[in-house]
């Protein structure tokens, strides 16, 4: 894992400095609201519905178990005992109070953690795939290009103030597990005709009231030239973004009014002129410095242990349901990836209370070598687990309510916060979450169904990512009622694409037999062991319309 | 039920939390501490002294809410300022 630097330490402390003498200057009443909201914001501090909540940066969803004990004892100390992990690999605190964010952020900086750029109108934490360096498709490890860029954009004078937020998202895989095509920038690690590894630049991606599959504006980008390039992107943004209205202040709305040929010729033209920049030239004795901080670990030669494994699974069926969803294979022999997952039937997505904190970072030290991942779907990773402790780790895991078999199956739900906590939010999203999750609870079910993914959302904005959900859940607010609309045929990975909408919006109580009709019309329809998603590209959404609504149900919108 | 009851709703400046203004000014974390004002004159001058109250920096974003009698309970009409009064509806292993 990257750890800081001396420059590091100094420009972390020296920023919590600062925001403590801000906290003080508007606790006194120096500093009106309108003055500190965005420096409370740029250290990743909003005001919501009941508290203050702080998102602390997890820098493309890497935690070491030192990291994640402190994050324990924050939650303890300052919060409610419990933490959120996010879509964006960051964890987010509900309960916390101005006069005491700049001690959290000292405590986090203990350990090498902070709030730097968790929000506000610049370049957020950078996400990446959960699997990075462990892989087997991996074309290479994206981290030390994460951490480059994390680097070059904080504090990066010219975009401290861009038209709005702005999200990158790198994968060096062939499978898209990050949602990198709807991020405003997404990169994939990709080999050219020559065998060289670059960048796929893909631009104008994103959810929210305007969702867009972002468009691929340069096909490989030699590696040199990453930050000259995003240099590039970023001014034409900056120069060209909406700063008229903040619903059309993304980049996706420049980049599609443009279109991706025009917008890729500003940024060819705003490139020549900079790209041999010597600031923007990274030497590589500082690249290699940072690879280094992502060389594989010490593994232990280990011989493939997957026949043993077998052994283990043919005499316990709920261990194999377990290896079945959430282990996945690794690179290395005789190791293997495991998924926590934080969906156990009638939890909150994502949440992890204080005390199963301390409990992973003591399992993830006895099992993983001390690190661990959260993933875009708001669930923790153990990256280098040895095949022969699969069975006592699982165990452990169990006791905990982290092994639910269920990675990647319909209770695998993302949920925002929605209008439990979050004062943008219309409807509540966990409740209906958990009521999927309680309806959908048995393992062979979930098995009988294989992939899909539900992914709620508690307004436009999209946290939830529901229009990328194979089924997606929007809440709509009516007349002071909640109602919940269907999307179908949504995909975050390589294949993206957007759901269409299925019909009227239907109440909470009618969304888990709403699921219900769907699954079963999709097991009536599929082919041999198709997926929902294949099966609802080949037939369309007629069939699922009329197993929701019913046949002679005339939709209004 | 009166509908045309409002109270003045607001985030208190240190910790955030929920508050309610009071008839004597203070602000105060149950709804049924709160002052309540039965007509349109009433709800401005309430309003009036909470945005004094911001401008002091005790509280942030205060706004009227209007509320009703439920049960002998006053609660807040819209859904949103009522899990605002009441707290999230889920994790509530973790209230206060």
């Amino acid at each position: 894992m990257y750890r800081y630097d001396e420059f590091d330490h100094t420009l972390v402390a020296e920023r919590i400095a600062t925001f403590r003498r801000q906290v003080g200057r508007r606790l006194s009443g120096d500093l009106t609201e309108d003055q500190f909201k965005p420096l409370r914001l740029m250290n990743g501090l909003y005001l919501q519905l009941h508290a203050y909540m702080l998102r602390v940066n997890i820098p493309y969803g890497c935690l070491s178990s030192r990291q994640l004990r402190q994050l324990a004892h924050i939650a303890r100390r300052y919060d409610r005992s419990f933490g959120h992990f996010t879509t964006r690999q960051n964890i987010q605190y509900n309960w916390i109070r101005l006069d005491e964010t700049p001690d959290i952020l000292a405590a986090l900086a203990e350990v090498e953690m902070n709030a730097m750029q968790s929000s506000g109108n610049c370049v957020r934490n950078i996400t990446a795939d959960q699997f990075a360096g462990r892989a087997r498709e991996e074309i290479e490890d994206p981290r030390p290009w994460c951490e480059l860029i994390r680097q070059w954009s904080i504090l990066h004078p010219e975009f401290s103030y861009l038209p709005r937020k702005f999200k990158i998202a790198v994968s060096g895989a062939t499978v898209d597990r990050a949602a990198v095509k709807f991020h405003d920038v997404g990169l994939y690690l990709r080999r050219n005709a020559d065998g060289v590894v670059g960048f796929e630049v893909i631009a104008g991606g994103g959810q929210g009231r305007l969702p867009f599959v972002g468009h691929t504006i340069r096909e490989w980008l030699a590696k040199d030239d990453l930050l000259s390039y995003l240099e590039a992107i970023l001014r034409i943004y900056n120069l060209g973004g909406r700063r008229d209205n903040p619903q059309k202040a993304r980049i996706k709305v420049q980049v599609n009014a443009l279109g991706p040929d025009e917008f890729r010729r500003l940024v060819d033209e705003e490139w020549e002129q900079i790209r041999q920049s010597p600031l923007l030239a990274v030497p590589r004795a500082e690249i290699d410095r940072i690879a280094a901080y992502f060389a594989d670990p010490a593994w232990a030669a280990l011989p493939d242990a997957s026949a043993a494994v077998a052994g283990q699974r043919l005499v316990d069926p709920a261990f194999d349901d377990w290896c079945r969803n959430n282990v996945v294979e690794h690179r290395t022999p005789g190791y293997a990836i495991v998924n926590l997952s934080l969906k156990s039937p009638g939890i909150a997505p994502g949440d992890l209370t204080a005390d199963q904190m301390d409990k992973v970072a003591e399992l993830a030290e006895r099992f993983s070598l001390g690190e661990l991942r959260v993933s875009h779907r708001q669930n923790l990773v153990f990256p280098d687990v040895q095949q022969r402790e699969l069975h006592s780790l699982w165990q452990e895991l169990r006791k905990l309510s982290l092994a639910t078999p269920n990675i990647g199956k319909l209770t695998d739900i993302i949920a925002c916060p929605g209008l439990d906590f979050c004062a943008l939010a219309n409807t509540r999203a966990i409740p209906v979450a958990q009521d999927i999750s309680r309806h959908f609870s048995d393992a062979a079910v979930l098995q009988d169904i294989g992939e899909l993914t539900i992914n709620i959302s508690g307004c436009m904005n999209a946290c939830g990512h529901h229009h990328v959900g194979h089924i997606g859940i929007l809440g709509v607010e009516k007349n002071g009622q909640e109602f919940y609309q269907l999307t179908l045929g949504g995909s975050s990975g390589e294949d993206a694409s957007l759901g269409d909408r299925l019909g009227r919006s239907i109440s909470a109580a009618e969304v888990p037999p709403a699921i219900d009709a769907i699954v079963g019309r999709y097991k009536a329809l599929r082919l041999a062991d198709e997926r929902f998603l294949d099966t609802y590209r080949r037939v369309g959404i007629e069939p699922f319309k009329e197993a929701v609504y019913g046949p002679r149900t005339r939709e209004v919108a | 039920m009166d509908a045309t009851e409002q109270m003045v709703l607001a985030n208190r400046l240190t910790d955030g939390r929920v508050v309610f203004l009071a008839a004597d000014g203070s602000w105060v974390d149950d709804i049924g501490g709160g002052a309540v004002a039965a007509g349109p004159g009433t709800a401005r001058d309430l309003l009036a002294a909470a945005l004094q109250a911001e401008s002091r920096n005790v509280v942030v974003e205060p706004y009227l809410i209007g509320i009703r009698q439920v049960a002998g309970q006053r609660q807040p009409v819209a859904w949103r300022e009522a899990i605002r009064a009441a707290g999230p509806t889920v994790r509530t292993d973790q209230a206060d």
